[in-house]
């Protein structure tokens, strides 16, 4: 896989405004709108029910100092602020239509702020294949009431409400389903982001071996169970990283104090922690949205990046 | 048309062995923007800065580091980091059957198709019995450095292979409070219900479009040729605040849609 380089060519995630702070995209963003059921709204608010990795690593200098990402311009290679930066379409070699928040928001008003919940659908209809990435809807204080009457019936049926809704300027196929009391939406792929046995050529084999099929059927059988393993989605990479933090913690080796680590400004290092904003939120109704995480996700974010499949980074890396 | 594997690997069932291809089975259609500096429309880049001399630190030359509670930091060198990658292997071991639907899709991560590599003897043997069987299986492997769970599974005759989260990437409901309040009102819940009931259909995937997409595409190609698009006034929904009565017309509204309408769902 190629590394990155140390000054990219900064491309947005689809549609994602530029940001002061790369890192805190790495929340994937918070939606305000609402539900709708019918005639019912539900006002709510959307959050990742993802975190990309237990641990965040930082990017260090050679002295220990934590890095910044900043942004520059290729041209006078001079450095910028947010408000300096727009997003731009390329539509023929280095030449860049400029597009808004503002206007992408108005191509769809309607969709930007409502998820219609308009077709239940069985929840064991949708492949697997479908999901995407999840987040919780938080209610607020005053939708709580149709908030837990439309988790309810859902769960009690096993539906899932399917609709689309526009966020950070692209469009959704989503289905929120409800689990425990809450409501989670879970993004799908499209049908067409996803391709058939028949675009890439395989073919289903018709041979059978009525021996091997034995064999196989025996196999299973050894290896049946009703869930997943208690530790079957631990993260050994990440416990081991731990296990090394750790030793080298108190042994006392590569250990900058406290004292000696000269952060950049505090603005940058604010941390809100998500899980507690989830807690409390849910059971009492959200009072605001929390500001966007600050913390410095680098190594996170090329995490991320390894998992995007490679003729994407390709793209990136050209220049 | 043929595409090209990303991956070779071999399904280990017990003893027995299925080679296989891996195929990503996601294609999106992102409509892919750039950063621009806004006062030269020059693309953007990015680097890391000491943010003590506003230097530019080269990728090769920095570190990782660890900021413990307490604010001590503990630096990571990257042959450190290197000897905790798992070791490269082409096996993809089975470690138990679940029944299908047995896993919440929460966990569901990408999805990849299987191909049978060189023989599809066994390929087919056991498509066969994971479909007979009804159930799918839990794999593991190591692909590019990284250590992977998935769910093996069977869909129109070829295996399906779904990476899975790991259990600190997902936030635990079981984790969070209940949203609290008054028992729920039993009227209430029999109109919910019914309304709900009257907008049951099954999943048809290819009924949704990605019509904002050309939108955005065509707004671009307006821009391009020199014309300010409108901002419509982004409209309010009007509030209906009994709980109770905005059911009550809901339920009249979706009947009387549902008797002008045949195609949808009385």
């Amino acid at each position: 896989m190629p590394r990155r380089k140390s000054a990219p060519p900064a491309e947005t995630p689809p549609a994602a405004p530029p940001h002061p702070n790369p890192e805190a995209s790495a929340v994937r963003g918070f939606w305000s709108g609402s539900l709708a059921f019918g005639l019912v709204s539900i006002p709510v608010n959307l959050i990742t029910a993802e975190r990309t990795s237990r641990v965040a690593l930082r990017m260090l200098g050679p002295d220990g100092t934590p890095l910044k990402r900043r942004f520059f311009c290729s041209k006078h290679n001079e450095a910028l602020e947010s408000a300096d930066i727009v997003r731009g379409y390329e539509v023929e070699k280095d030449r860049f239509v400029v597009v808004t928040d503002d206007e992408l928001k108005a191509l769809a008003p309607k969709l930007s702020q409502e998820i219609d919940l308009t077709r239940f659908v069985p929840l064991d209809d949708i492949d697997p294949m479908h999901f995407e990435h999840g987040y919780f809807l938080v209610p607020n204080k005053k939708s709580g009431k149709a908030y837990r009457l439309l988790a309810r019936i859902m769960e009690d049926r096993r539906r899932a409400g399917i609709a689309t809704f526009v966020m950070r300027g692209k469009q959704y196929l989503v289905a929120i389903i409800a689990s425990g009391g809450v409501l989670r939406a879970e993004t799908l792929r499209f049908a067409d982001e996803l391709r058939s046995t028949d675009d890439i050529g395989v073919a289903p084999s018709k041979a059978t071996d009525a021996t091997a099929v034995d064999a196989f059927e025996k196999q299973i059988d050894a290896l049946r169970a009703d869930a997943l393993g208690a530790d079957e989605l631990d993260d050994t990479h990440t416990q081991r990283l731990l296990e090394l933090i750790e030793q080298k913690r108190s042994k006392g080796t590569d250990v900058i104090a406290a004292s000696d680590v000269r952060f950049e400004d505090s603005s940058g290092a604010q941390i809100v922690d998500l899980l507690q904003y989830l807690k409390d939120s849910i059971a009492g109704g959200a009072k605001s949205a929390p500001n966007e995480r600050k913390r410095p996700r680098a190594a996170d974010r090329e995490e991320a990046a390894e998992k995007r499949p490679a003729k994407k980074r390709a793209t990136r890396d050209a220049r | 048309m043929t595409a090209r594997a990303m991956w070779k690997g071999v399904l280990c069932v017990g003893a027995m062995r299925v080679p296989v291809k891996l195929f990503s089975a996601v294609q999106d259609h992102d409509i892919r923007f750039r950063l621009l500096h806004a006062k030269d429309m020059a693309p953007v880049t990015q680097a890391l800065v000491d943010p003590n001399t506003d230097n530019v630190v080269p990728f090769e030359r920095t570190q990782r580091g660890y900021a413990a509670p307490g604010g001590d930091m503990v630096v990571l060198k990257a042959d450190e980091l290197a000897s905790l990658e798992p070791e490269e292997s082409r096996d993809i071991a089975l470690t138990r059957f679940l029944p299908v639907g047995a896993i919440d899709p929460q966990w569901y991560d990408r999805p990849y198709f299987l191909g049978p590599d060189e023989s599809d003897e066994h390929y087919a043997a056991l498509t066969q019995a994971l479909e007979r069987k009804q159930v799918e299986g839990v794999a593991h492997w190591v692909m590019r450095k990284k250590a992977y769970v998935g769910a093996l599974r069977v869909r129109g005759g070829n295996l399906l292979l779904v990476s899975l989260r790991h259990s600190g990437e997902v936030v635990p409901i079981e984790s969070l409070a209940l949203p609290s309040g008054p028992p729920l009102d039993p009227k209430e819940l029999a109109m919910a219900q019914q309304l709900m009931g009257m907008l049951e259909e099954n999943f048809d995937a290819t009924a949704y479009h990605d019509d904002y997409r050309e939108r955005v595409l065509a707004l671009i190609e307006s821009k391009k040729a020199g014309k300010k698009p409108k901002l419509k006034v982004v409209r309010t929904k009007a509030k209906t605040s009994d709980l109770a009565t905005a059911l009550a017309a809901s339920l009249r509204s979706v009947k009387a849609g549902a008797k002008e309408d045949t195609g949808a769902p009385a």
